[in-house]
């Protein structure tokens, strides 16, 4: 933190890049750090409120990151997690608040939900290991990096599940009605949270397969 | 015979390192070693002089199977002309249960073989033999009128989630005709469960309810009422999945495993021990009329037997270890009496005991394992000293 640089490092660097970037894919937070699955199975029956979680999630990262990282070298060590976690539950609140003025049937959907964003290890994680030790500009693309991240993943689960278990998109039929004419029937068991489990073990395991260096033994 | 050999013999250098069809090499052998019983033998190590091997032991279980098959088909003929108020000659409602099985049957063989077939190119070693058995287990307990795609769906996704996630056969944790029925259970409840899908084509005004579904219908009314005697139930006479409807043809099957040596009779009647015991306490209690039940009749409605004979004994994924094994069966006629009974959402206790076991296997062999070394310590310290 204290070397000084003689040169300004531009806006969109490769590092901002990587942070940016990375989290989609090599660094994701649920397939690789496998973190905040509670949440990716309780909010991924449908893909609309799947998308206001994601985006409450990257709101709330990518602040709270800038906010930890401008106070970083003021915090007390011994009292850190507590301020980081004052600092998650404002920002909570406040997403959970506009939820409610402006989104109310998506916000009873997501119902308790929301509150427990507070508890997202990825939002804890990415303060503790990314904010506490880097600058406000960086640690801010880091967390709207790792909300991506989970968002996408989240994305692409509820996309799944509301298709192969409802029938739907967005609320939108889909799937035509001839198909249910000829015995085509939704499928059950899409809507159970044990199906996004196996829908993100089943990620994990394309991803993997693409990607052999995140492959252990 | 001799004919095929040859001509083995003479395609063989082609799928070999080098020959044109190298890449399915794999296919070759899988259809070499189920014609013939191959003559490699091992140059290091222990050697063990038997013909037997993993093939010849799922065909064993496969003809084990054949009597709760053939018994299967003939039934839902049966069943079919009955609901109609019909009397059909013998051989129309085995037709009629041909034509309702075989697809099934061809189905669920198709699409797991065809995955396995996919899944040895892919990864480059042999064809697992472990769905001979399990292509067949699928079939028998469905009912036999569920849609043909869905049995394709729910095979592939035992095959792919149930077993080749985990590394193939001998690696899976669930057994994977379980699997495919669980998936089907969660997934399609209208065509896996209440009184319309038990009889092909069924006449409206029938009731088809199986024993299990008028037992549960007991809770509520009071009395539990059965439309066939106990006598019917273990011949089989009643609606159900098609292979485990009949006790009988489960006991035969059970015989021909347990002289071959290749079921677990210890399992087997464990689970029966397990059953007999929940079903006792459950009359003591005496609560509702279901729990009045003789606890007899637990033994022969629903999957109970087909599920002790066919699926408890898994040697995969059942417990290894023979303290183990008893622990194993009784805790799975214990949940399946205890699941039937006490959770009228599940009517079929028997398939989700046998899953839950299953995960809680190696868990009962590790301490049955460490238990044993804790005894056998015990035994040295006093030398020690």
């Amino acid at each position: 933190m204290s070397t000084v640089k003689t040169e300004r490092e531009p806006l969109f660097s490769a590092k901002t890049k990587k942070l940016l970037l990375g989290p989609l894919n090599k660094d994701n937070p649920i397939t690789v750090q496998v973190l905040g699955i509670c949440s990716a199975l309780a909010v991924t029956v449908k893909l609309e409120p799947a998308v206001v979680m994601s985006i409450s999630v990257i709101a709330v990262t990518a602040i709270a990151n800038l906010v930890i990282s401008l106070l970083r070298n003021t915090i007390p060590p011994r009292i850190r997690i507590i301020v980081q976690l004052v600092v998650i539950a404002s920002l909570v609140i406040l997403v959970d608040q506009i939820l409610k003025a402006f989104m109310y049937d998506v916000s009873k959907q997501l119902s308790v939900f929301v509150g427990l964003i507070i508890t997202n290890c990825i939002i804890m994680g990415r303060l503790e290991a990314f904010a506490m030790a880097n600058k406000p500009w960086h640690s801010f693309v880091d967390g709207i990096g790792n909300g991506l991240g989970y968002g996408i993943i989240l994305v692409i689960v509820a996309f799944f599940r509301e298709l192969l278990g409802s029938g739907t998109i967005w609320g939108l039929k889909v799937v035509p009605n001839a198909f249910y004419e000829l015995g085509y029937v939704n499928n059950g068991l899409m809507i159970l949270p044990p199906m996004a489990l196996i829908v993100v073990g089943i990620i994990i395991w394309v991803q993997r397969s693409k990607n052999p260096d995140l492959q252990e033994d | 015979m001799k004919a095929l050999r040859k001509y083995l013999d003479k395609i063989k250098p082609q799928f070999q390192k080098g020959g044109k069809f190298e890449k399915l090499h794999s296919t070759f052998d899988a259809f070499e070693t189920f014609l013939f019983v191959p003559d490699k033998t091992t140059f290091r190590g222990s050697h063990i002089r038997d013909s037997i091997d993993m093939k010849r032991t799922m065909s064993i279980v496969v003809i084990a199977l054949l009597p709760a098959l053939l018994f299967g088909i003939w039934n839902v003929g049966h069943q079919h002309f009955l609901s109609l108020g019909e009397m059909a000659p013998f051989w129309n409602k085995v037709g009629f249960g041909l034509l309702k099985v075989l697809p099934i049957i061809i189905v669920s063989y198709a699409t797991g073989l065809a995955i396995e077939f996919i899944f040895a190119q892919i990864r480059h070693h042999e064809v697992n033999e472990g769905f001979l058995v399990s292509g067949m287990l699928i079939p028998l307990v469905l009912p036999p009128d569920l849609p043909l795609w869905m049995v394709a769906l729910a095979t592939a996704f035992a095959v792919i989630i149930g077993k080749e996630v985990f590394g193939g056969t001998g690696m899976n944790i669930l057994n994977p005709a379980l699997t495919a029925r669980a998936f089907l259970f969660f997934a399609y409840p209208a065509q896996m469960s209440g009184d319309k899908v038990w009889i092909a084509d069924k006449a409206d005004a029938f009731s088809g309810a199986t024993p299990l579904a008028e037992a549960t219908a007991g809770i509520e009314s009071g009395v539990v009422h059965f439309t066939h005697s106990f006598q019917e139930m273990f011949l089989g006479l009643i609606p159900g999945s098609i292979g485990e409807t009949s006790t009988l043809a489960i006991l035969i099957g059970a015989l021909i495993l347990v002289f071959t040596g290749i079921g677990s009779l210890r399992i087997m009647l464990s689970v029966i021990a397990g059953g007999i015991f929940m079903g006792g306490i459950l009359n003591i209690f005496g609560a509702n009329a279901y729990m009045d039940v003789p606890f007899y009749y637990h033994l022969v409605i629903g999957g109970f037997a087909f599920g002790t004979v066919f699926m408890a004994t898994d040697p995969v994924t059942a417990a290894q270890t023979n303290k183990g094994k008893i622990i194993y069966g009784f805790l799975i006629g214990l949940m399946a009496v205890l699941i039937r009974v006490l959770n009228p959402a599940y009517p079929e206790g028997m398939m989700l005991a046998i899953l839950l076991m299953n995960v809680f296997a190696p868990l009962i062999d590790h301490y049955v394992v460490e238990a044993n070394i804790k005894r056998r310590l015990k035994r040295m310290k006093p030398a020690k000293a």
